[in-house]
């Protein structure tokens, strides 16, 4: 059967000439980069090599760059390590309602612990107005983290005029570079695609990772501007200049270094090449199926990333039936998810519930090509046949999605349970 | 999700939030990509004898079920369905509506006791997280049962489902708590945490405590 894998937002998989460059730290240099003697120290050139081509990539200085374990610990460490070290400069955040758990979830953490926080929202294409976050900023303000494209429907977000909107009411209130509130971004899912110079850029720190742009999975980086203070999150031996302690993950930083620079060479060129491979994509889906919304907005998105709606269906039936045909696709919806609640970033566009559990991302990459998207678009009609037919729900089309009849969900596209809850209650009361 | 297609040609899906594996077994993908008794067109008038309609407390799925009933028999004679659920819920709906009408169909006193589980063994087992997909169907089956009774004036063997408080001050009821455990609470904190809401009287903890052992004996034990 015919494999198309169409979930490179969930992971990549490891470029050859990645795994190449990690093999020797697999064997032969296995020594502690930490060590004195000649093995040790071949480590320590090869993260301090890895260290410069990373700070090449990124226009910034090597020691402005800090290694972790993934994508998840370096919005860690940018957000407790800024939150904590600024503590007595104020404890409020900014941050928006579409970031990735790794970012949300850290900022409830910090909520419970005594910071506050304010959820700038996201526009019905899932973009973030700068003015909103300038407009949310106060002198207790100390971190502000906005993800630079989303992982769920592929929208850039403006960073540089976002950058700019935070600079410009820092020096409104006569606030130097190095004073509070800093720009942190998650670029997790923009560093293939997008311009991640962090002075063009402007921003104060930058998340990126390896399992999304071809390198290892379990590595990150962290840049942080010169000058910044950051309470580390873990504690030990003091590597990475006290930042992040733990022997140095030698491989994985190496590969990580080898992923970037070849995901920066090649992105304007990959980029070229997924564009029309997605907009043909998204177009056959319009096509050929009826009642489907795009989620984000159609241009501002990256080159490989399609999300749809496909309403009256559910999206993890969908990807068990595109499963079946050797298609990898990702979903929304709640029945796919751990805690069983639908995507937070497909309600944030302001859509009812039922288009979350309806939505079906597909992510393109560097093995997609155009016989794929035929693929999926010659077996994906049917497979929605099938599961209309199966389904009881019709939700009223307007393609938008603004004027759903919710017919199917009670209480104005609440979760069920919370309407059950008070039924239940209603019910109870009459009960002897 | 991750997904990829092992050799023998039993899929294995990977959850990459919880890590969790599913190799389905062959019977759950059987009914699965060839669910048994849909009801593919609309409900005719006088076609089934009572309908049900549910949705679902922990992901907001829906459940429509439609019987037919012998009235000599008390057998149930046909029993049609439709979904917005998940793979999990198609696949056990259908082998309840297997179970509930093969061999001339059960009577409805028996098909009343067939539990979640039963339909999970039938299925060869579904992963944890999906036990609330199975029970969609029964409360769905339940409620068409009651229609039925209601409708045929049997009014004394309707099943009266009350909810009965446990914490007086925030009005939570054993409902709630059941809607908790199904939704994956396995301890007091996860169970205030799914109800959005502290524990008003401190006096009802213990009872909410033996509730949630119920349960999860109940559905997982
Ligand atoms: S019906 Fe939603 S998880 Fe099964």
């Amino acid at each position: 059967m015919r494999t198309v894998y169409l979930d490179h937002a969930a992971t990549t998989p490891t470029d050859p000439r990645v795994v190449a460059a990690m093999q020797p730290y697999f064997g032969e240099e296995f020594g502690n980069p930490s060590a004195l003697y000649a093995l040790g120290r071949r480590s320590k050139d090869a993260i301090d090599l890895a260290r410069g081509g990373v700070a090449a990539v990124l226009g910034c200085g090597s020691d402005e760059i800090t290694f972790t374990s993934g994508g998840t610990e370096s919005d860690n460490l940018a957000i407790q390590g800024v939150a904590r070290a600024y503590e007595s400069k104020g404890k409020h955040l900014v941050t928006t309602n579409i970031e990735h758990h790794a970012v949300q979830n850290t900022v409830k953490a910090l909520e419970k612990q005594g910071w506050s926080a304010t959820y700038v929202r996201a526009d019905g294409d899932g973009l973030i107005d700068p003015r909103d976050i300038a407009a949310a900023l106060t002198p207790e303000t100390t971190l502000v983290s906005v993800m630079y494209a989303n992982n769920e429907i592929g929208t850039v977000l403006p960073t540089r005029e976002i950058a700019k909107a935070v600079r410009d009411w820092k020096k409104e209130k006569n606030r130097g570079l190095l004073d509070p509130p800093f720009l942190h971004t998650d670029a997790c899912q923009a560093v293939g695609y997008c311009e991640v110079d962090v002075r063009k850029l402007g921003v104060d720190l930058l998340t990126a990772n390896g399992s999304k742009i071809y390198g290892p999975k379990g590595v990150g980086i962290l840049y942080h501007r010169r000058g910044i203070r950051i309470e580390p999150v873990i504690f030990g031996g003091g590597q990475e200049s006290r930042l992040r302690s733990g022997t140095e993950n030698t491989a994985a930083i190496v590969g990580l270094a080898k992923a970037l620079e070849i995901a920066a060479a090649e992105r304007e060129a990959e980029s070229s090449r997924l564009t029309p491979l997605r907009d043909k994509l998204t177009a056959g889906i319009m096509g050929r199926i009826p009642k489907v919304v795009i989620n984000g907005h159609l241009v501002k998105r990256l080159p490989n990333n399609v999300n749809v709606s496909i309403l009256d269906i559910e999206g993890e039936a969908a990807l068990l039936y595109l499963d079946a045909r050797g298609i990898s696709a990702a979903t929304g919806s709640a029945c796919d998810s751990a805690s069983l609640d639908p995507s937070h970033v497909i309600l944030a566009l302001g859509r009812p519930y039922e288009y979350a559990h309806a939505s079906v991302r597909f992510t393109l990459g560097r093995s997609t090509t155009e016989e794929d998207i035929d693929y999926v678009l010659d077996v994906l009609p049917e497979i929605v046949a099938k599961l209309r037919s199966i389904s009881p729900v019709n939700l009223q089309f307007d393609g938008r999605g603004d004027q759903t009849i919710r017919k199917a969900f009670v209480d104005l596209g609440r979760p069920h349970w919370e309407s059950n809850r008070s039924e239940s209650r209603t019910a109870s009361g009459r009960i002897p | 999700m991750e997904a990829h297609t092992k050799t023998d040609g039993q899929a294995e899906v990977i959850n990459q939030h919880t890590g969790e594996r599913w190799v389905y077994s062959d019977i759950v993908k059987d009914h699965f990509f060839h669910p048994r008794n849909l009801l593919l067109e609309g409900a005719k008038e006088g076609e089934f004898d009572a309908e049900g309609m549910v949705g679902s407390p922990a992901c907001g799925d829906v459940m429509y079920m439609w019987i037919k009933v012998n009235r000599e028999s008390d057998r149930i004679t046909d029993l049609k369905w439709k979904t917005f659920g998940c793979g999990s819920a198609i696949a056990s709906t259908s082998m309840f509506s297997m179970m509930v009408t093969e061999n001339g169909g059960m009577k409805i006193d028996d098909a009343l006791k067939i539990r979640p589980q039963d339909v999970m063994v039938r299925l060869g087992g579904l992963p944890n997280r999906k036990i609330h997909c199975s029970v969609l169907a029964d409360k769905a089956f339940r409620k068409a049962v009651n229609e039925y009774f209601r409708a045929t004036a049997q009014y004394e063997r309707v099943i009266i489902e009350g909810a009965k408080i446990i914490d007086q001050r925030l009005n939570i009821t054993d409902k709630d708590i059941e809607e908790a455990v199904l939704e994956g609470a396995q301890t007091i904190e996860e169970v205030q945490q799914k109800l959005k809401v502290g524990v008003g009287d401190p006096d009802a903890l213990p009872e909410i405590e033996q509730l949630i052992r119920f349960y999860k004996e109940k559905y997982y034990g």
